[in-house]
């Protein structure tokens, strides 16, 4: 009961005496402030310090922060192109399809850090390749699963299956590496491969498609069965990029109008009918961004190609070869790169590496964006 | 008359058939994805549990030829890493996330932030070790923890950054507007107001930052090295998990085999301990009382 009095008391003081002088103008109040005894409310309202200042500087802050994100980028990119001066001088663009040839044995020399022989050929060719494979691999199995989650699965199945694709893609690099040398490589050595052989390079498949080039000796399957190589690191890449596009081309199916779907149910539709004329027409452009997606993670993923591709710096046409992938190289070499030229090779590289990505992911983004964009939060 | 009701009858089984086999496929390819972490993680499991012990969490590593050791240098090495990387990248991806949901909603500016936020995730770890070598170790001459723990925490931003913003965003409107109503100042209300009421999913997004970079080894390799022995100083090489792993991995000895697969299993139950966090937080709602 007191404290409201009080309150209205000192709020009405510095009105009151001014008041005599018919002061309904707000002329008069800055000249009676300076006199008055500070009320209580403008006590707290001083003591609570300026707020316009405080908020100028802590949006300021937080803008600090965002602008800090591009910041970052443009570093990474000077200081990789600044980094890489070396070798693009010397070389320019050559650096990635130029080749020596060795004068004795007559075979392509394409990094040879003795002689400083610094091309990047085989990298692009060992990248290119393993990614390939992977999204031969994953993209069908990626698709199965999207379908199998958004439109088959029973309620109870869908959160655990989630789970595990979540978990599939938090299980780190290394891990996965590690699983593929002891588990992978020798289970394609023994199992996998030996089919392959046997298919491809039989005489009759060599007779009927040597013309191809893709069987027999120099095919896709010729040469030593190491398990390690080209296809190991696909198959591991493949295990890897599965969560990513899974999980995207999941929600880019749930943002598929429900609409949609009755539609077609409506015209007597099979349930596959529906997945197809509805769902996958719909969401193709999302499913393509996904796929892209899954793309740009396979080219950058190092540690666990760098484990099983073989590590050598040659191109060839089997999967089965040993070869090198830009990430692993760079993983491999650079921390006992000698000289300079080296590593400003290695840094050129990164540097593509990087270019090459950014351009693969903002096309998967816009793409991503331009079908779920503007579609209520999801329902999981 | 009767032909077209036959033709119509194997049509419609063709289509049955399709139907059931699209089915079938789709649980072929679920079982096929499902299979392989099975795989791992049950021999993660077998090969980790059977080599884990005390000493691995108390001894450093043996020299090579000697059997037992740990990897209690790296446990700790992960330790100092993953605090220098969090100093880093929880403060500024908050920041950029606030700023996203707060003050440049809708702007074109925000737009490009948020943009170059997805942009960075993408960027392989590799190139990310690459530049913060030549920002700093090369510069500095040594390698160095403080070099990989800056690497570390440059790529938790990105996640940091557009987790907060999505949380900020579900906290809703008339929170914000009965603050300002108060008399709050806008920098009070989004920090004790909005962010508060989306502590719990800010947490979980740091956590999955946290356990994403928990694992990363390429940007390692070149700022942080590695190190046989004790050490937590800032600058100086430094021991991280991850990384052991790596170097265990692909030598030739089998009591580092052993080792290696034991650390890979304490570094997927920290991670596997994370998610299942994450979800746990999220599935009870993550703006528990707000709406």
């Amino acid at each position: 009961m007191r404290k409201p009095e009080t309150v209205a008391e000192s709020v009405s003081q510095p009105v009151s005496p001014s008041s005599g002088q018919g002061s309904d103008h707000g002329i008069t109040a800055p000249l009676t402030v300076p006199v008055e005894p500070v009320s209580e409310v403008r006590r707290f309202l001083l003591a609570r310090g300026n707020s316009a200042l405080a908020d100028r500087s802590f949006s300021a802050l937080m803008m600090t922060c965002a602008i800090s994100i591009f910041a970052i980028v443009v570093l990474i990119a000077t200081e990789l192109v600044s980094q890489s001066q070396l070798s693009w001088s010397k070389v320019g663009f050559k650096f990635f399809y130029k080749f020596n040839v060795d004068p004795t044995t007559n075979l392509p020399l394409f990094w040879d850090p003795v002689n400083g022989d610094f091309y990047a050929l085989p990298f692009l060719y060992g990248t290119l390749v393993s990614s390939l494979v992977a999204l031969l691999i994953a993209v069908p199995l990626a698709i199965g699963v999207a379908i199998f989650l958004t439109e088959m699965s029973p309620r109870f199945l869908r959160g655990p299956l989630s789970f595990v694709t979540e978990l599939l893609a938090a299980i780190p690099s290394v891990v996965y590496g590690l699983w593929a040398i002891f588990v992978l490589v020798p289970l394609l050595r023994e199992h996998v491969n030996p089919v392959f052989i046997s298919i491809f390079n039989n005489p009759t498949s060599v007779k009927l498609f040597g013309w191809t080039g893709l069987v027999g000796d120099d095919g896709l399957f010729g040469g030593v069965n190491l398990g390690l190589g080209l296809l190991a690191s696909g198959v591991i890449l493949a295990i890897m990029i599965l969560p990513i596009i899974a999980s995207l081309t999941r929600e880019v199916m749930s943002a598929v109008p429900h609409s949609q779907r009755e539609a077609a149910l409506a015209l007597g539709a099979t349930r596959w009918e529906m997945i197809r004329i509805a769902v996958l027409r719909n969401a193709r452009i999302g499913i393509v961004g996904s796929i892209i997606l899954g793309l740009g993670r396979a080219l950058g993923e190092t540690m666990a190609v760098a484990m099983v591709i073989g590590n050598a710096a040659e191109i060839h046409r089997s999967l089965l070869s040993t070869g090198h992938s830009m990430a692993s190289v760079i993983a491999n070499e650079f921390s006992e790169a000698t000289s300079d030229m080296h590593r400003s090779a290695l840094i050129e590289i990164g540097l593509a590496l990087f270019l090459v990505t950014i351009l693969v992911n903002g096309l998967a983004r816009l793409l991503v964006w331009a079908v779920t964009r503007g579609t209520p939060a999801r329902v999981s | 008359m009767k032909a077209g009701v036959q033709q119509n009858k194997v049509r419609s089984a063709i289509r049955t058939m399709v139907d059931h086999l699209a089915t079938g496929l789709a649980i072929l390819a679920t079982i096929l994805v499902v299979a392989p972490l099975i795989a791992i993680f049950a021999y993660l499991i077998y090969k980790g549990a059977s080599s884990l012990n005390l000493a691995f969490f108390t001894q450093i590593p043996k020299p090579i030829g000697e059997s037992g050791g740990g990897m209690a240098n790296a446990i700790v090495g992960s330790g100092v890493l993953l605090g220098v990387a969090s100093l880093l990248g929880i403060p500024i991806g908050i920041g950029g996330g606030i700023y996203l949901a707060e003050f440049g909603r809708g702007t074109r500016f925000a737009n490009a932030v948020r943009f170059t936020a997805d942009v960075l995730n993408g960027v392989p770890s590799i190139v990310m070790g690459i530049a913060i070598y030549s920002l700093i170790v090369f510069q500095q001459k040594h390698f160095s923890a403080l070099s990989g723990g800056v690497a570390l925490g440059i790529m938790m931003i990105p996640t940091v950054t557009r987790t907060t913003e999505e949380m900020l965003l579900m906290v809703p409107n008339s929170i914000r507007e009965a603050a300002l109503g108060l008399g709050v100042p806008t920098w009070r209300s989004v920090l004790s107001i909005t962010l508060k009421t989306a502590s719990p999913g800010v947490i979980t997004g740091c956590m999955l930052a946290f356990a994403r970079v928990a694992g990363e080894t390429a940007p390692l390799i070149f700022t942080a090295l590695g190190n046989q022995f004790w050490s937590t100083s800032l600058n100086e090489p430094i021991a991280a998990l991850p990384l052991q792993i790596y170097v265990y991995a692909i030598s030739p000895y089998d009591d580092q085999h052993r080792l290696a697969w034991a650390g890979a299993l304490v570094l997927i139950i920290l991670i596997v301990l994370a998610v299942s966090l994450v979800r746990y937080v999220a599935s009870r709602g993550i703006l528990k009382g707000a709406s």
